[in-house]
């Protein structure tokens, strides 16, 4: 079999359920995870994110369906049998073992040789940079300094499968955008398969080769952060990754290579086709950035171009955003990267303006 | 910090503790010291002033505390009834405390498992014997372990013994009705400290590899040792000098410390001796008390 084959479907679910009582927590979910790639499961709180990754790591067990690793059901085995390490979101850590033992805690019961895990423990420790605190309690330690012990405490066995719960959740935003990349470099190092789970669309997209975005216990939508970002399947994708102006209108012309919807504020082009018929209800999604703003009309400029007045500006440093309201009374919502043109410097409160974009900027979603 | 505020009052609230301490543990004390050290008085006034009424020089007599570890005849040392029911009591006080410990320790772990909902209702079953009266529960166990009480009853009925057993005035029955008393002292603290212990910790030992029983000993037990300490002083301290229990349902030659001091006080009327017991006792118990709160205050 060829090298890229091998390592698809490393860790597959197959039509995996949970339920709670009557409450269906994941709901038929497949999913295929390759080896070594950092893949995300990513929601609001009470999607089944977490019950997800509860019955990767064991402390689950699904009402029905198989989790398959390279091909063989792990579902049934408890958690101290399976070859899955998990980051918890609080990191866990036992408070009553300095660091040292803490990372040799998982060694220690695989009954390794004393002289394999002082080595081990120590390259551990090396890796994430704590070697000078091997003796230290974990209450004495910054909380980027556990979540460090904690990935080292979780990679010392050797994990097929690495599996972190939020694993930004507990560091201050400053923090947070330091550790994403370090974490990041140091799983891709150890070349270890992560399934991560999050409910912050920046950590999914930055950390992640592959995102699932998840709602109600079902994934709406698998793929790489830019898919997700630009081709959301539906309403609830694009509402959910990122901010995004959505227009309800219905389909007013459908050929191959592009395809029209009447809104609110006016006909509005797309670059794209969509199979379905005429007349039938749609969304258009467009995000904020791609609309462009200026209080004089473009030249060059043939539809999807609108007008309105300035309702809001949020002054944000590296870009504003204005709220724009239609003759209609539709909200547009527009980011504009600071200093991007002049013309920008003169745009204040209840001004009018107009606002545009390409074809190619916006998505048709099916209502 | 020279200026920091001070709630008005704060000095009442903090003394009033202190100002009660000291009238009714330090004072009784340092009158039980003074006793312990002068000599037996007659029926009217039970000992004698400190100082001689002659020539009003102080005179303390060490023979109260040196006839607890040698007899008046010159016997070896260390071997009188007294030491005999001091190391009786603590080894009963010692296995009480264990019992209560082995007990206690997979009730407090259910009731910290239980349901938030659940765990008032439990605990308020911990605690229900102290509604009924000391006195009457223990009683109640003379009913259960006498030759003709129900436990030989169903025994006999069962057709496991033919004879009646002899439960009652013995080891048995006093460590029982020792453990039966003390046990919501155990199972108290040591909820207290369970519940606080974070589910994700075990989780964590598991994803590790460890077994559930490897979980417990590794995790659960290690991180509820404040717990088990406090639970077993709280058992054990009591335990050493309990003198209702093992008068009630303990066999005439388990003579403990606490039936001692008494017979000394009211029987023999020697107060200075029974005080000088009562002190040495307080040491004995003092001096675990100290090492625990030494090992505890050192971790923080």
């Amino acid at each position: 079999m060829a090298e890229v084959d091998s390592k698809k479907n490393y860790l597959v679910t197959e039509k995996l359920v949970k339920r709670f009582d009557e409450a269906v927590a994941v709901d038929e979910v497949d999913l295929s995870i390759n080896k070594g790639e950092i893949f995300a499961l990513l929601g609001s709180s009470g999607c089944g994110k977490s019950t997800l990754l509860r019955m990767l790591a064991g402390f689950e067990t699904p009402t029905s369906g198989r989790i398959l690793l390279s091909g063989q059901d792990v579902a049934k085995l408890a958690p101290y049998e399976r070859p899955f390490n998990m980051m918890f979101q609080s990191y866990a850590l036992f408070p009553h073992l300095d660091i040292w033992e803490n990372v040799a805690f998982g060694l220690k019961r695989e009954g390794l040789p004393k002289s394999d895990i002082k080595q081990r423990v120590g390259e551990m420790l090396d890796l994430v940079q704590l070697g000078a605190y091997a003796k230290r309690k974990p209450h004495q330690l910054s909380g980027g300094q556990q979540q460090r012990v904690a990935l080292a405490r979780s990679l010392a066995k050797r994990p097929k499968v690495l599996l972190l719960d939020e694993p930004l959740g507990a560091l201050d935003k400053k923090l947070r955008e330091q550790t994403q990349f370090e974490l990041v470099n140091i799983i891709e190092k150890v070349g270890v398969t992560c399934v991560m789970v999050t409910h912050d669309q920046e950590e999914a997209m930055t950390m992640a080769g592959r995102v699932a975005v998840m709602s109600k216990g079902r994934v709406l939508q698998v793929g790489s952060p830019q898919e997700v970002y630009e081709y959301p399947v539906n309403r609830f994708v694009a509402d959910f990754i990122g901010s995004v102006n959505l227009f309800d209108g219905t389909l007013s012309l459908d050929e191959p290579d592009h395809c029209a919807a009447q809104t609110a504020i006016g006909e509005m082009h797309l670059g794209h086709s969509l199979s379905g018929t005429l007349g039938m209800p749609v969304v258009v999604a467009v995000r904020p950035e791609k609309v462009s703003i200026s209080k004089l009309p473009p030249t060059n400029v043939s539809h999807n171009l609108f007008s309105g007045r300035v309702k809001e500006i949020a002054y944000f440093g590296s870009y504003n955003t204005y709220i724009v309201v239609t003759p209609q009374g539709v909200r547009v919502k527009i980011t504009e990267p600071n200093g991007s043109h002049l013309d920008l410097l003169d745009i204040t409160w209840e001004d009018d303006v107009h606002f545009w974009w390409d074809d190619t900027d916006a998505v048709l979603l099916r209502n | 910090m020279a200026h920091q505020w001070v709630a008005p009052g704060r000095r009442f609230v903090i003394g009033v503790p202190f100002v009660w301490l000291i009238v009714f543990f330090l004072l009784p004390f340092v009158i039980l010291l003074y006793i312990s050290f002068v000599d037996m008085g007659n029926d009217i006034s039970p000992f004698k002033p400190i100082w001689d009424s002659n020539t009003g020089l102080l005179k303390l007599k060490y023979e109260n505390y040196w006839s607890i570890f040698r007899t008046g005849d010159g016997g070896a040392l260390f071997q009188t009834i007294y030491i005999e029911a001091y190391v009786r009591s603590i080894w009963y006080a010692l296995c009480t405390a264990l019992l209560c410990l082995v007990i206690g320790y997979p009730f407090s772990y259910f009731i910290a498992r239980a349901k938030p909902g659940v765990r008032p209702a439990l605990l308020m079953m911990v605690m229900l014997p102290f509604w009924t009266s000391f006195l009457l529960r223990v009683y109640a166990w003379k009913g259960i372990l006498a030759d003709q009480g129900v436990l030989n009853q169903i025994f006999m009925g069962l057709g496991l013994i033919n004879e009646p057993l002899q439960m009652l005035y013995t080891d048995v029955s006093m460590l029982v009705g020792m453990t039966y008393v003390y046990l919501p002292f155990m199972v108290l603290p040591l909820y207290a400290n369970l519940v606080k212990l974070d589910p994700r910790l075990l989780e964590a030992a598991y994803d590790l590899g460890a077994s559930p029983l490897g979980a417990f000993w590794l995790v659960t037990v290690p991180l509820s040792k404040a717990g088990i300490i406090a639970g077993f002083m709280l058992v054990f301290i009591p335990s050493v000098g309990e003198f209702v229990i093992p008068s009630l349902l303990g066999g005439p030659e388990n003579i403990m410390i606490g039936r001692v001091v008494w017979d000394e006080m009211f029987s023999s009327n020697n107060w200075p001796r029974a005080t000088a017991l009562a002190v040495l006792m307080i040491g004995l118990i003092v001096v675990p008390l100290a090492i625990y709160y030494h090992y505890t205050g050192e971790r923080e």
